[in-house]
Order: C-alpha cells, then sequence, then structure tokens
C-alpha cells in the first residue's frame, strides 16, 4: 500500500487533502502518518491513517510500500534513495503556516531532481504525480547507507582530538 | 578518574588486528545526540566517524532503540522532545541532558540539531570535551538557527553546503549524502 508521511511535528493539510481526493477518484489506498490533528485540519474521508507511528512500524510500512508521498523531509529523502524507493514530496510553505521556514521548498528544489523522486509544489500537481508514480516501479538504490568519506575522516579527527 | 584523563594526553589509537585495520578507542566517550526524524538519520550516517569508541546515542524517539540492535555495544539514551515554543518541555530536555553530561562525561559530543544537540554542544565545552557541529543538509540555503547558536560552542562547526560555507566559518567538508 502506499505510504503517506508528514513526519509528526505538524499536520498538512494541502498534502493529505490532495491525496485524500486521489484515493477517492482512483480507490487505491493508501495508508498515511499524518500527525495531530486539530478539529479544524483537514481528516481524511477516503484513507486510512494514524497521527503518528513507532520507528520500527514506520519502517515497515515503508518497506512494504511500492510508493512513497511525503513533506520534503530529509530523513524520508534519505531513506528513499538508500532503498530505490520511488517518492513523491510537497514541500511545505512558511507563508501558509505549514513550517517556520522554507527549507523544505530548498530541499525539494536540490533533491527534486535524484532519481525515483518527484516533487508537487501545488495540490494539484500532486493526482498526476501520483498516478505517474504508481507506475513508475521501483529503481536501483542510488544512496549507500553512510556519509562521504571526507566528511567521515573530518568528523573523526575533530572527535579523537586531545581535551 | 577514568581511563582516558589517567594517560595523561588523551585515548591513544589502537588498531585491533593488522588485516581489519578497525581502529578501537574503547576509552574515548563520545555523545551523538540529535532529536528525531531527518536530524536523527543524519546523524547515523556518520557512524564510522565513531567507530571503536564508546558511543552513546542521544535522541527524543525511544523507539530508535531498536535500531542499534545489531550494535551491542552502543548505548541509548532518551531525553524528552520539544520545540522551540514549548519552554517547559525544552526545561525538561535541558535538564535531562545536564544530567547526561554530567553522569557520562564524554571526551567528544556531536550533534546535527537541533536544539539538545546545541544544549550538549554548549554542556560539552564547559567540561572540556570536543564538540562537533554538523548542520543538516536540510538547511540549503541559511544554517539552521540553532547550527547559527552552536556556532562559538563548537570545536568544528560544519555546513553540509559549499556555498554556506566562509573563511570564518561555517566549514564545508563533505555531506551525509
Amino acid at each position: 500500500m502506499i505510504f503517506l508521511t508528514v513526519g509528526t511535528q505538524l499536520p498538512f493539510d494541502r498534502l493529505v487533502a490532495a491525496v485524500d481526493a486521489w484515493v477517492g477518484q482512483t480507490g487505491t489506498p493508501v495508508f498515511g502518518q499524518i500527525s495531530d490533528l486539530a478539529p479544524e485540519n483537514y481528516h481524511p474521508k477516503h484513507m486510512e491513517w494514524v497521527p503518528r507511528l513507532a520507528p520500527e512500524e514506520f519502517e515497515r510500512r515503508y518497506e512494504a510500500a511500492p510508493a512513497v508521498v511525503a513533506h520534503a523531509g530529509m530523513g524520508t529523502i534519505i531513506g528513499a534513495l538508500t532503498r530505490g524507493k520511488p517518492l513523491l514530496i510537497m514541500p511545505r510553505q512558511a507563508a501558509l503556516g505549514e513550517q517556520r521556514n522554507d527549507h523544505q521548498i530548498a530541499t525539494a528544489a536540490r533533491f527534486g531532481a535524484r532519481p525515483g523522486i518527484r516533487v508537487a509544489a501545488e495540490a494539484e500537481d500532486v493526482a498526476p504525480a501520483l498516478d505517474a508514480l504508481a507506475d513508475q516501479g521501483s529503481a536501483p538504490p542510488s544512496l549507500g547507507p553512510h556519509a562521504e568519506p571526507d566528511l567521515i575522516a573530518a568528523v573523526r579527527a575533530a572527535l579523537l582530538g586531545p581535551r | 578518574m577514568d581511563a582516558a584523563s589517567e594517560t595523561g594526553d588523551g585515548p591513544g589509537v589502537h588498531w585491533m588486528s593488522e588485516t581489519s585495520k578497525s581502529p578501537t578507542v574503547p576509552a574515548h566517550r563520545v555523545m551523538a545526540i540529535a532529536s528525531g526524524g531527518g536530524h536523527w538519520v543524519e546523524l547515523r550516517r556518520m557512524a564510522p566517524a565513531w567507530q571503536g569508541c564508546q558511543i552513546h546515542y542521544v535522541t527524543t524517539e525511544p523507539g530508535y532503540r531498536k535500531e542499534l540492535r545489531a550494535e551491542p555495544e552502543a548505548r541509548f539514551h532518551v531525553i524528552p522532545d520539544a520545540n522551540r515554543w514549548q519552554k517547559l518541555r525544552l526545561l525538561r530536555q535541558l535538564l535531562g541532558i545536564v544530567w547526561l553530561i554530567l553522569r557520562l562525561r564524554p571526551h567528544a559530543v556531536i550533534s546535527t540539531g537541533a536544539a539538545p544537540g546545541y544544549f550538549a554542544l554548549r554542556l560539552g565545552r564547559l567540561i572540556g570535551a570536543r564538540t562537533v557541529w554538523v548542520d543538516s543538509i536540510a538547511n540549503a540555503e541559511e544554517l539552521s538557527l540553532s547550527g547559527q547558536m552552536a556556532r562559538r560552542h563548537a570545536d568544528l562547526w560544519l555546513t553540509q553546503w559549499p556555498h554556506l560555507s566562509g573563511e570564518d566559518g561555517p566549514s564545508y567538508r563533505g555531506a551525509v549524502m
């Protein structure tokens, strides 16, 4: 089942509502981790959802999903690249009260072109991107498990320096 | 007095064997601290940097303990979660970190963010620990607020974006991906 995650800190109505509408139209099942909702937040009508998952359950859902839909968070992006998982990201916008700053827009701009990643800037981009994502299939992992060797060497030297 | 300080000049690097070339510095205590989510994922990708050390992971999400099952030598500590507007929770988080720093007396502290990392670097400095800040790769246009605040307390102060580095720091030495 396609897995939707917007993290556990803040709701993300624009993405959740767009995905829910697509589920209503296509009947494709989606499971969402959509954080704690206030009464005024959008409550999905067509998809199964929980506010948050324990990390182990999150990993299980992520692994089992044919594709993942998410806010433009680095944890999710790294997770998709290390697994070759097709990923659709929508960056949160500060002007819409979705995040305190626009760092996710920068993240989407810089990582949106990586293999297997698609970006939906607006709600109307979500349905066509989900259609394409469903057809895309998984890719070979394009990212290994560790940071760049130069960074690891620099950090190690600093950590092991004299007090 | 602990084993490292008894030697007078900090821990030496020992080679476990000629074949594996895996360095081990078991007396060197490293605290690797990050809040849950992307900060934690980025921190974990740097694990080879503290291979062979006595590693203490500190985070806000208790469920990450299970990730470390394959690393029985790693220690795992949980602190309260908080965002910058939850002052009481931030205070509880700070107290949790004070307690861990005093109890573990790390030789080095490393963080990718956010608030817990800033607290730990400041407190680590006070007890003479080496401190490393690696600002999250999510901050591609400007350094994070916690990263800017960590500047004065970091022996190594890094961004993961070359265009954000400068003469007066932060430095760029590569990225977690």
